[in-house]
Parts: C-alpha cells; structure tokens; sequence
C-alpha cells in the first residue's frame, strides 16, 4: 500500500495544477507535481528530475548523491571482506 | 530499472549477509525486529530474506499494512455509502476483497453498487468532474505515505468548486501505533526497520521518542533486498557498538525533516481523531485523520449518513495477535485452510503486504505444515 516507484519526469503538462509526466521503467504517467516544486524549485525546473512515485503522485525527489552513498558503502564491506581472506 | 537493479543484486546482498553473521555471532543471543511496513513484509518473502539470515535473527512482522488493520465495522460503513443509489464509489483495488461483517466491496459491485477502482485519488477526481449529477466518494486508506495526496485531492476539489466529491477518511498513523505496541509487555524486540516510504513525509524526528524513551534502535529502510539487509545490518551494528539512535538507510529519499510540503497539506486539511479503531489492536488514541470543519463538505462523513457500527472479529481469527507480532500466521487455527487468499476470514490474509497471505503464497506453508508435525 505504501509503495513507490521511481521514475524520471520527461514533461511538464499543466503548469498551474502542477501536473507532469514521468517515465517509469519505460512506461509514461501522468502525475501530480505539488509536493516537490516551490519558489526555489519551480515546475519548469522540474524535467530531468527523478523522483518517487506513489498514487499518482511525486512525492519526493531521489537524491543521486546519497543513492551513491549508499552504494558505496557496500564496496568498501566487500574491499574489507576481500583483504580478509587474503 | 534506475534506482532498483543496483538495489537487487545478489552480490551485494552476499556481501551484508557475511558482515551481519559476524555480527550476529558477536552478539551471541536471540535478535528480535520488527518490520513495521507491510511493504517491507512482502520484499522479506518475495526474495527469501528471512531464510536466508542466521537463525538467531528472528524477524516479526508488524501492523503497518493499511488494508490489514481496517476493522470490520468500517468496511460496512464504506460499503453502506456505496450502496447509495447517487452514488459513485472510487477505491484503491486493494480494499475490495476486505471482509465486512457480511460482504467485501467486491460483492457489493457484485450485487450492483457502482464501486470502482482507482489508481490515484485524482483518477476519483476525474470520475466526479465526468458525472456532475452523481456523488463521487473516494474511500481513502493508507498511512502518512498516502494522506498527502488525498489532502491534495481535496485541496484541488476547493479550488474547482467540485462539490459532488468527498473523501471517506480512514487514514491511520504510524506514531501512534507503534506507541501502542511499545507499551505492550508481550512484545520483546530488540529493534525495528522502520517505515521508508511514511517516513519520506514525517521525516525521521517523530521515531525518536524510540530509542530515548524505549531504548530501542531505529534503521528507516528502504524496499529493495540491499535495503532491508543493509538496515538488519546497520541495527546489529547498534547493538554490537551499543548504540540506540534512528539512523537513515534510506537516504535517497527520506529527508530528516521529512517533506515539509507534504506535511504542510495534510495538516491543512486533516486533523487528528480522538481515537480510531485498528483491527485486532482495538481503539489507539489519536492515530487516525478526520477531515477538518473547513472542508466538511468534502467530507464523507458529513454527507451521509454513516452506521458506525462496532463489529467484533470472527472468533477463530487471531490476526490482533499476528499485527502485534506475538502469533506467527501458522499458529492460527484457520491459516491455510479456511482462511486463504481467496476465502480471507482475516485481513492479513487479503492483502499481499499481510503476514499471513505473505507465508501462504511464498511457499512457508510446506515449511510451516513440517514444523507444527514436528511440535505436535
Ligand atoms: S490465518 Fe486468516 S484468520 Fe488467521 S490470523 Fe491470518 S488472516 Fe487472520
């Protein structure tokens, strides 16, 4: 029920009801743009944007940076595991 | 698929399995976490995660299915408006087979109500713009994750004047819930993975009463299989180093403080209900959404003439205790024979994110048969 999906917003369709289309996996969508636009991040910046998509809404941008992050931790488990077992 | 494969790769995942079997070898005693997502509970099945952790790492699967806690009485109250000749009544496919007291949703249509699914409560929306003549009622379920886009429907109905729509409010909140298992003395837990995607609109501060006051770690996790093993991890980290904090596996998407939009739209529009009903947990204080006066006339509630009725669960149905983590699914008289997913008696079995439907339908029941012989 609390699923989201992550998907990249290809277009923006109705500035004034914030409505864009995003892409997910390949399949377009029309969804609602109000949680994630303000002064400083207005609709029109929004394209290019990944974002989380749940019922028909973005409700949070995906941060490419922590994602890396994340990620990167793992490598540095696995180089740590490695000169372990050397 | 961007910001999924990388998250399901079976490599990384061997990686965190090696350092959370050090870890649990360190700390040499029984782990209990709770999952409190029921999207959580479906990645843990769906990719083997339980199997495949040290026997020691016991995982227990909490309340947070929204379709599971929804009590009986409420169904009937749904299904009572949809049988409104005026009526159009819009849901999220996953409430239809709920049980009611006599009913689901889906026998409702059956028997002619005009019930229909929806993917989003804009698509609602669009139903009430297309029939002016008729009521449109959108039936909305769903934890912090999903209020904000009711709220925005409601928002949107304002601005357009659309005053044949309106919103059957049984939203529920976390907080409260997982105030009310802390406090019950038959759960011992040693730590919880907690809620990504409600957690990607309340933020991470509300989790912290947890650790100060309960003394229990909190690892906010995200739904790939490297999520949640990275979070297992980073809990048994907590516990090896004696830590007790909420830390953010999930960085990607949740933000410390939350989605501040997001919260800003909801409390514009909802207020918090004295108490609600959760199935099997019984009435927890302030742990649902109301609509606020403003806005009645989006309001469900007010416009139509609501049973309310207080409907006890079925006798054999022990899914209180499988929300509360202190029954597993197999323990329960009727799992897997009278109760299945196409004949739910309890709601845990109805939904796919429910413990119960979740070890039926990824194969624990074969497992589940050869451990009760044994114990019996
Ligand atoms: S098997 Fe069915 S009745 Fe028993 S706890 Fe699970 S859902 Fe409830």
């Amino acid at each position: 029920m609390c699923l989201g999906i992550p998907g990249q917003i290809v277009e923006i369709t109705d500035i004034k009801n914030k409505l864009a289309v995003v892409d997910i996996g390949g399949v377009r969508r029309q969804v609602n743009i109000a949680c994630i636009v303000d002064e400083n991040h207005p609709p029109t910046d929004c394209v290019g944007d990944w974002v989380l998509v749940h019922v028909g809404f973005a409700m949070n941008r995906i941060n490419q940076k922590e994602a890396a992050e994340t990620l990167q931790i793992l490598q540095e488990l696995a180089a740590a595991q490695a000169a372990l077992s050397n | 698929m961007k910001y999924v494969d990388e998250y399901r790769e079976p490599k990384k995942g061997e990686i965190l399995l090696r350092e959370i079997e050090t870890l649990s070898k360190t700390l040499n005693k029984r782990i209990k976490i709770m999952e409190v997502c029921g999207g959580h509970t479906h990645s843990i099945f769906k990719y083997g995660i339980e199997d495949a952790l040290p026997n020691t790492i016991e995982l227990i699967h909490g309340p947070g299915c929204p379709v599971c806690v929804m009590p009986k009485g409420k169904l009937d109250d749904a299904i009572a408006i949809a049988k409104h000749t005026n009526v159009i009544f819009t849901t999220f496919g996953d409430a239809m087979r709920v049980p009611g007291s006599n009913t689901s949703l889906l026998q409702a249509a059956a028997e002619g109500a005009d019930i229909r699914m929806v993917y989003s409560p804009l698509d609602s929306l669009q139903i009430a713009r297309d029939n002016p003549s008729k009521e449109v009622v959108f039936f909305g379920i769903g934890f912090e994750t999903t209020a904000p886009s009711t709220a925005y429907t409601i928002l949107q109905a304002a601005v357009e004047n659309l005053n044949n729509f309106s919103l059957f409010s049984n939203h529920v909140l976390v907080i409260p819930a997982l105030q009310a298992l802390l406090d019950n003395p038959d759960l011992q837990l040693d730590g919880f993975v907690g809620p990504g995607h409600v957690s990607m609109v309340i933020g991470c501060n509300p989790y912290k009463f947890i650790p100060e006051k309960y003394n229990k770690p909190v690892v906010i996790s995200g739904f790939e299989p490297i999520d949640i093993l990275q979070s297992i991890w980073m809990l048994l980290r907590q516990l090896t180093e004696n830590r007790c904090e909420v830390e953010n596996q999930y960085s990607r998407v949740v933000e410390t403080q939350g989605n501040i939009k997001a919260i800003n739209a909801m409390n514009q529009v909802f207020e918090v209900r004295e108490q609600f009903e959760w199935r099997g947990l019984g009435y927890i204080p302030e742990s649902g959404f109301k609509i606020r006066p403003e806005y009645a006339r989006f309001d469900a509630e007010a416009k139509f003439a609501i049973p309310n009725n207080q409907v006890a669960d079925h006798k054999a149905c022990q899914c209180g205790e499988i929300l509360k983590g202190v029954l597993k699914p197999w323990q329960c008289k009727v799992f897997g024979t009278a109760c299945t997913p196409e004949t739910p008696i309890g709601t845990c079995m109805v939904s796919s994110e429910g413990a119960c439907a979740a070890y039926y339908k990824y194969g624990r029941f074969s497992k589940v048969l050869i451990e009760s012989a044994i114990v019996a």
